[in-house]
């Protein structure tokens, strides 16, 4: 393991992270089991007052998970002047098996927090409250995804041992070591190209349809394109839009953007991706519960207003990577 | 959106004037939470910094230093050892070097004598780092004595003084004409300390250093990179354990802003439950004290991270030194340059904005969910 | 406007000193008219008063607002209707400490969200109507008694409520305020609002502003006129 700063921090977020939501389980689990709307009883009372726990403590738990995210790109960065071989974060994630997957888990556990909040914020706006035992389930359900990302996380800090010359007697140098693999496979230029602003046009699209018709049908395609637009876009990334910022043939990494090499850049793509892919989500979730008489009048609008958002983000996204493309002195395809 | 914003600012509004007028106790929160952030801030700006210099430090180097071992430990190069090397592809330039420590009982400092690479010293002169020119007030045109390990007599006169960037590097160096240096150490003609190798293509070094390993058994190659890597552990490991012991500070600090957090004043309890009463929900309550904590987290952030500045940056971090730098005793005082970045920032922020948070959270929502009729049974 | 059926209030519900507060109140309040509460201390009256004032949910039974059935809401929508239907004068004022009069009068609004300049022009408005408008900038803590009371009535009034609920009103000024304060609540119920009081002062139950008694013994109704 790597005794350093940021480990420990990411470590420390993801465990209390873990440790809030364990201390708040039975209290969701007596939420699920006792909660009946009708009475006026002290119990239901105290049930509802520990509502409002809940919902701060989730959106305190989401923003963590997108902090500690970029935390983790960071620090893979920084590591990766360790290991011989890695040049970006990319190597430093490499190292062993857990890197990836722990960085997967964090994202994953964003949108799930985000759509958590999006429930939550049309459930709270019902009169009745008609989603809160699905949403106490959910969380419950959520505790061993945290769990499994604490554990990855762990399993990927343990696993690093810096190459590093042990003592000043002895000259360790690692001609042995395996070379990592410091690059991300990635699509050819070309079919990504289509694919990247074929998908961010149907998002957008599907998003503008749903934003008029607030139906059903509109809403899962919102979600779905919201879905696939991000996929392609991250694909996309990989496959060309790293390529134009680094201006290098073969540089197909996705973090390096974020670094002030390149001005910050990465910011300027990924804040709206991620924001567009949570809210079009969000919109396809919530068009689930249209039809519960309580949220008849509250989901249509805001899946209307989350379309807009996803489609803002999208068409914002697309602008902003065509824009980078264009300022290239790199050609990719004639 | 408007009337979100207008009611933010509202609520905003509330809280400042609410903070104000409990000054001493919030003013007590902050300054802990401050000292807190100042300590953490000037541990990791300290050793950033440090490794910001030793990066800067050996990026002068050269790629490969090839150093001669005699069971084990570290020899001169003798003569014709640099031609058994031979050609190795890869290797733009190879050359000995001369340089060895010398003990000044005036001072009680070791200096660093060396023989500079590519800059032209007259026998007789010598270029003093920034260090010399204050311990033993040296200026250009001085002239200075040194006895030699064999009790002669030697003196020098100052051509130079190097330049104060970078000092953790030259502070303590002195450069002299290679002859002055063989003469000062009597050192056998033909050999050197040891032997920089420049390889121009990154991928190859290790390369380098295997063959030159297998040409010269009894040869120690010293590769940069390594070097580097070293540091950087060594750096992050110690501002890591300085962590570890400030964890125990964290959590003080922790259970101090539950504490505070949690016992509120029977005022603040009161007027909690006024304004819950006059028509205040939930949870414009917990957005009230959102924005409280934001206010003093920033506040104290922004607070302790510039005094740290300052202690790192302009006063030396006069609080550390003995436990972060353990280097020689030369270095007195030396200026770091100042580094920020945001990997920092944000770990920064992982250590006391996120525990401060989590303490509050908690006792907050207790506050914020105090019944609207309680001040009518009261 | 408010209908009570079968309400009952319980306090340590499940434990040992659980006690009914309210046991089977059935009480309709006219609209536009002033409603007065009486009873010795402990008959409920103030528990009453929350639960008609939408800061309490009864244990069991119904309460209508203008034929919606509230009994059931959590306390977010309770919370909103509270702001915008009920206006709040409490026995011991209330105010907070520190802030000045005009500051206090804004309050209520501001989970509105309300542009600043239009709450300070009202608040204005309502202060200079009960004579205070040469104090809107002193601190709540100088001001004498009756200064305080009227106050907490601006600041009743600042969301411009149909109805005000006033616990004790005159429990702590002596009788020249209570004769000031029975001229304010008149002016009031002359403006069309409805008002509903607690009381024990006979000078308040009796005087001519009130249009409506309930007697209230052991959290049951006793008497009605």
């Amino acid at each position: 393991m790597i005794f350093q700063p940021a480990i420990i921090a990411l470590l420390l977020a993801a465990g209390l992270s873990l440790a809030m939501l364990l201390i708040a389980a039975p209290f969701a689990a007596q939420v699920i089991r006792h909660w009946d709307i009708a009475s006026g009883s002290e119990r239901q009372l105290r049930l509802e007052r520990l509502t409002y726990l809940f919902s701060t403590l989730v959106a305190f738990v989401c923003l963590i998970q997108i902090l500690a995210a970029l935390l983790f790109v960071f620090n893979a960065d920084k590591m990766s002047v360790m290991f011989v071989g890695a040049m970006c974060a990319v190597g430093a994630l490499n190292v062993n098996e857990f890197g990836f997957p722990a960085l997967y888990l964090q994202l994953a556990l964003f949108f799930l927090a985000a759509l958590w909040l999006a429930l939550n914020h049309a459930d709270s706006r019902a009169r009745d409250y008609p989603l809160v035992k699905l949403k106490y389930a959910l969380l419950l359900a959520a505790i061993p995804l945290f769990a499994a990302s604490l554990a990855l996380q762990m399993q990927y800090f343990l696993g690093l041992k810096a190459d590093v010359i042990t003592s000043c007697c002895g000259s360790m140098f690692s001609a042995d070591a395996p070379t990592l693999a410091s690059e991300v496979g990635a699509l050819a230029p070309g079919p990504a190209f289509i694919v990247f602003y074929g998908a961010i046009g149907a998002a957008v699209g599907l998003a503008a349809w749903h934003w008029r018709r607030r139906d059903d049908l509109s809403g899962y395609a919102t979600g779905l394109g919201a879905l696939a637009a991000f996929v392609a876009c991250i694909a996309g990334i990989l496959a060309f839009v790293s390529l134009y910022i680094y201006e290098h043939p073969n540089h197909h990494c996705p973090f390096c953007i974020l670094k002030p090499d390149y001005e910050y850049r990465g910011y300027g793509l990924y804040i709206p991706l991620f924001a567009a892919a949570a809210a079009g989500m969000s919109a396809g979730v919530l068009r689930l519960f249209a039809r519960r008489p309580s949220l008849a009048q509250v989901v249509p609008p805001l899946t209307a207003r989350l379309a807009a958002t996803a489609a803002i983000g999208y068409v914002a996204f697309a602008l902003i990577a065509s824009l980078m493309i264009w300022q290239s002195k790199l050609i990719l395809i004639e | 959106m408007n009337t979100w914003i207008e009611k933010q600012r509202h609520l905003i509004d509330f809280t400042v004037a609410s903070l104000a007028r409990r000054k001493g106790k919030n003013l007590g929160l902050l300054s802990i939470y401050g000292l807190l952030v100042f300590v953490l801030a000037s541990v990791a700006l300290y050793t950033h910094a440090l490794r910001a210099e030793a990066t800067k430090v050996l990026a002068g180097t050269p790629e490969i230093v090839l150093q001669r071992l005699v069971a084990g430990r570290h020899d001169l190069i003798p003569p014709g050892y640099i031609e058994r090397i031979g050609r190795i592809r890869g290797v733009q330039k190879k050359e000995g070097r001369l340089w060895g420590y010398y003990y000044d009982s005036v001072v009680k400092a070791n200096y660093t004598f060396m023989v500079a690479p590519g800059m032209k010293i007259a026998r007789g002169e010598i270029v003093v780092g920034p260090a010399l020119e204050r311990s033993r007030g040296l200026a250009a045109g001085n002239g200075i004595s040194f006895r030699s390990y064999s009790g002669e007599l030697h003196t020098f006169i100052v051509a130079d003084v190097l330049p104060q960037s970078s000092e953790l590097v030259s502070a303590d160096l002195v450069l002299m004409h290679e002859e002055d240096f063989r003469a000062f150490f009597k050192y056998p003609e033909g050999h050197y300390t040891d032997v920089a190798l420049s390889v121009a293509n990154p991928q190859e070094i290790k390369n380098v250093a295997v063959k030159l390993m297998n040409a010269l058994p009894d040869s120690r190659p010293i590769l940069r990179d390594e070097v580097l890597r070293t540091y950087a552990s060594i750096f992050d490991w110690r501002e890591g354990i300085m962590l570890a012991l400030l964890a125990a500070a964290i959590l003080a600090f922790g259970i101090l802003a539950w504490e505070k957090a949690a016992g509120l004043s029977a005022e603040e309890k009161r007027e909690i439950g006024i304004l819950k009463a006059i028509g205040w929900e939930t949870g414009d309550v917990i957005k009230m004290k959102f924005w409280e904590g934001l206010l003093i987290s920033l506040l104290a952030f922004l607070l302790g991270y510039i005094a740290a500045y300052l202690h790192v940056f302009h006063a030396d971090a006069v609080l550390f030194e003995p436990v972060l730098k353990g280097w020689a005793v030369l270095y007195p005082r030396f200026t770091l340059t100042p580094h920020i970045d945001g990997l920092q920032i944000a770990t920064l922020f992982f250590f006391t904005v996120f525990p401060y948070t989590a303490a509050v959270l908690v006792p907050i929502w207790r506050a914020a969910t105090t019944d609207p009729d309680t001040v009518m049974r009261g | 406007m408010l209908e009570l059926t079968n309400i009952r209030k319980a306090f340590n519900q499940g434990r040992h000193n659980e006690y009914w507060a309210l046991s089977g109140i059935d009480l309709a309040i006219p609209e536009r008219k002033v409603t007065a509460l009486r009873g010795p201390s402990g008959s409920g009256k103030t528990t009453l008063l929350t639960i008609l004032g939408c800061l309490a949910r009864p244990t069991e039974g119904r309460v209508r607002l203008k034929g919606e059935d509230i009994s059931g809401l959590p306390e977010r929508f309770l919370t909103e209707i509270r702001r915008q239907t009920f206006g709040f004068i409490f026995q011991q004022f209330n105010l907070i400490r520190g802030l000045s009069a005009i500051e206090n009068v804004v309050l209520p609004a501001y989970p509105t969200g309300r542009p600043r300049k239009v709450l300070l022009e009202r608040a204005e408005a309502l202060l200079a109507d009960v004579n205070l408008g040469h104090r809107r900038d002193a601190k709540v803590e100088w001001l004498s008694g009756g200064e305080q009371q009227r106050v907490a009535i601006c600041r009743a009034l600042i969301n411009d409520p149909e109805a005000l609920i006033a616990d004790e009103p005159t429990a702590n000024l002596d009788t020249k305020l209570s004769k000031e304060f029975l001229g304010i609540l008149e002016r009031l119920a002359a403006s069309g609002r409805t008002i509903i009081l607690t009381s024990h002062d006979p000078m308040v139950v009796e005087s001519a502003v009130v249009d409506h008694v309930v007697t209230l013994r052991d959290g049951q109704i006793v008497d009605e006129k």
